[in-house]
């Protein structure tokens, strides 16, 4: 129970310290409707709405929750706010999971951003709404994993988002957002199928679009594991490089 | 699992390496119940990194760590309940005021609401910042920000406070503030309370015992009566002079053989002798050399004289080199 309370407040101190913040709303917002354009201005033609918002949806929850975590953990470590966190007596899983929350929660709501602009202009019907949930869902914690495996591997806020762009935008370009994955060189086709992204677009695809490679069950099992793998690398990391 | 005899803290070979260097080597320490420890040393000497292993922030390459009677060298984190410590740097969030920092500290103890609510409130008059609790902690002044921060390492009631430099860097009443803040909790709750400190006028008025370290090892380790007893008996001069002039101990020592000559800092020395001093072999020696000497006067034994004596150390400039570094 004393676990949870400090559990709760530091979800809650996050949320209001980092994400409820004006410039991170802006992005939530600003930041689907710019890759809306984006694909838009790519087509060159008639704006398939359904078919955009797979990739918007992915690309606002990476960006959103890497970015922001990146920022939220480097600075407080940077800070030695994060040192109270680590003389805190709750566990190190409780703690990260506190410290995390708030990353996955501000992604889904990004994602919804984009949802919510295609169920206005195209209906969505046909959308397969609780794996789409559950999707948007894991793609969040994954990515928000992503970021802390990011965050804890570096010392300076600029180091975390120079970093972030390393997985970032390789994910982007592979993980069949852009072009099939099929349509790939044969030698980065394996890396495509070693990004977490790669299983939530699928997610995403067979849900919205209905165009998907994999059966469902086999990209929720792999981004599980992703996350699993992630928060552990991340535990050891924590341990091994902050307490010294 | 506490043994009610056992002292607060039971430090025995704790080592601390970084690569290959010792930052902290095989020092062996107690420190009592109820009782305020004091760590002295100059920068750099391992007063953190031993704060750091007691707290759980570090972890030790060889040695253990017993906290009241129980063992906690493999992981400090399950004993991290019994501690509340108070950084040498001020790491309360910016964002927040002096209520929702003491709010969120306790709740990381998992103090409930109400009773969290109410603790925060008690500490901010405490600390004697009742009317600035809905201020931002980036507005408030160093010294009001050490202060919160003191309260928030204090929010969970804990029978073992470590304090890294407490007054380091903030205004004369500040630091009687937060002096006295200690030595109420000490008396009145019975807080163990170990800390560094690099003011040694401040050990000696606060602590009941201390442990100098110089390079990471422990030099020496007493009550600071016992401490202050060893040099009773000992006649000294200070003479204070432009700091132009280079150190004049070695000529000095020389010329002078039945005193010793100990430099206090840049244009400051120090004879030592067993008997009573006469000052004009001194005066007429600084003459002759063309030093000016622009005050001497007797020196009462304290505990920087055996600070000094012991680690060889200029006590002085090590508060000078502190002080700059924290502004």
């Amino acid at each position: 129970m004393k676990a949870w309370i400090a559990f709760w407040s530091i979800f809650w101190k996050d949320i209001k310290t980092y994400y409820v913040k004006p410039p991170n709303i802006s992005w939530g917002i600003i930041f689907p409707f710019a890759w809306a354009l984006m694909f838009f201005i790519r087509s060159g033609s008639a704006l398939d709405i359904r078919s955009l918002v797979p990739g918007v949806v992915a690309m606002s929850i990476l960006f959103g929750t890497t970015s922001l975590l990146a920022v939220t953990i480097t600075f407080e470590k940077r800070q030695k706010t994060f040192d109270r966190l680590l003389l805190a007596p709750i566990s190190f899983e409780l703690l990260m999971l506190g410290k995390t929350s708030g990353a996955v929660l501000f992604g889904v709501l990004n994602a919804f951003v984009p949802i919510a602009i295609g169920a206005a202009f195209a209906g969505l019907s046909g959308t397969a709404w609780l794996p789409l949930i559950l999707g948007v869902v894991f793609i969040a914690i994954s990515s928000t994993f992503l970021g802390l495996f990011i965050a804890v591997s570096v010392v300076e806020v600029f180091e975390a988002q120079t970093f972030s762009n390393f997985f970032r935008f390789p994910m982007v370009f592979l993980c069949g957002l852009f072009f099939p994955i099929e349509r790939l060189p044969m030698f980065l086709q394996p890396l495509s199928y070693i990004l977490p992204l790669t299983y939530g677009v699928d997610i995403l695809h067979a849900t919205v679009t209905h165009t998907h490679r994999l059966p469902l069950w086999l990209d929720f099992i792999v981004l599980l594991l992703f996350c699993i793998t992630l928060f552990l690398l991340s535990l050891r990391n924590v341990k091994r490089k902050w307490i010294l | 699992m506490t043994d009610a005899s056992a002292p607060a803290i039971q430090v025995i070979g704790l080592t601390k390496l970084y690569d290959k260097t010792k930052a902290v080597d095989e020092i062996s320490f107690e420190v009592r119940r109820g009782e305020i420890f004091g760590l002295l040393g100059p920068n750099g000497a391992g007063k953190t990194t031993t704060i750091n292993l007691l707290t759980g922030l570090a972890r030790p390459s060889s040695g253990s760590i017993g906290i009241f009677g129980a063992s906690y060298s493999d992981d400090l984190r399950t004993g991290q309940h019994l501690m509340g410590v108070v950084p040498s740097e001020n790491n309360l969030y910016e964002e927040l005021d002096g209520f929702e920092n003491l709010c969120f500290c306790a709740s990381l103890y998992g103090m409930p609401r109400v009773e969290r609510e109410k603790r925060a409130r008690e500490l901010l008059e405490l600390v004697g910042l009742d009317s600035a609790g809905k201020k931002k902690f980036v507005a408030y002044s160093r010294g009001m920000q050490r202060r919160l921060t003191i309260a928030a390492g204090i929010i969970h009631n804990p029978p073992i406070l470590f304090l890294d430099e407490p007054t380091t860097g903030i205004d004369v009443a500040s630091a009687r503030q937060i002096r006295q803040m200690i030595r109420q909790l000490n008396e009145q709750n019975g807080t163990t309370v170990f800390l560094t400190t690099h003011y040694i006028e401040e050990a000696e008025r606060l602590c009941e015992r201390v442990a100098f370290i110089v390079e990471g090892r422990i030099v020496r380790i007493d009550s600071v009566e016992s401490l202050v007893q060893d040099v009773h008996g000992r006649h000294i001069m200070q003479f204070s002079f432009d700091g132009a002039y280079p150190n004049p101990c070695e000529e000095l020592q020389i010329e002078f053989q039945h005193v010793k000559c100990e430099a206090v800092s840049s244009g400051v020395v120090r004879i030592v002798s067993p008997e009573k001093i006469d000052i004009t072999p001194f005066i007429k020696y600084f003459e002759s050399k063309g030093i000016e000497v622009t005050e001497a006067r007797k020196i009462q034994p304290s505990l920087e004289d055996v600070f000094v004596r012991v680690t060889g150390l200029a006590a002085e400039e090590m508060k000078r080199e502190k002080e700059g570094k924290s502004k």
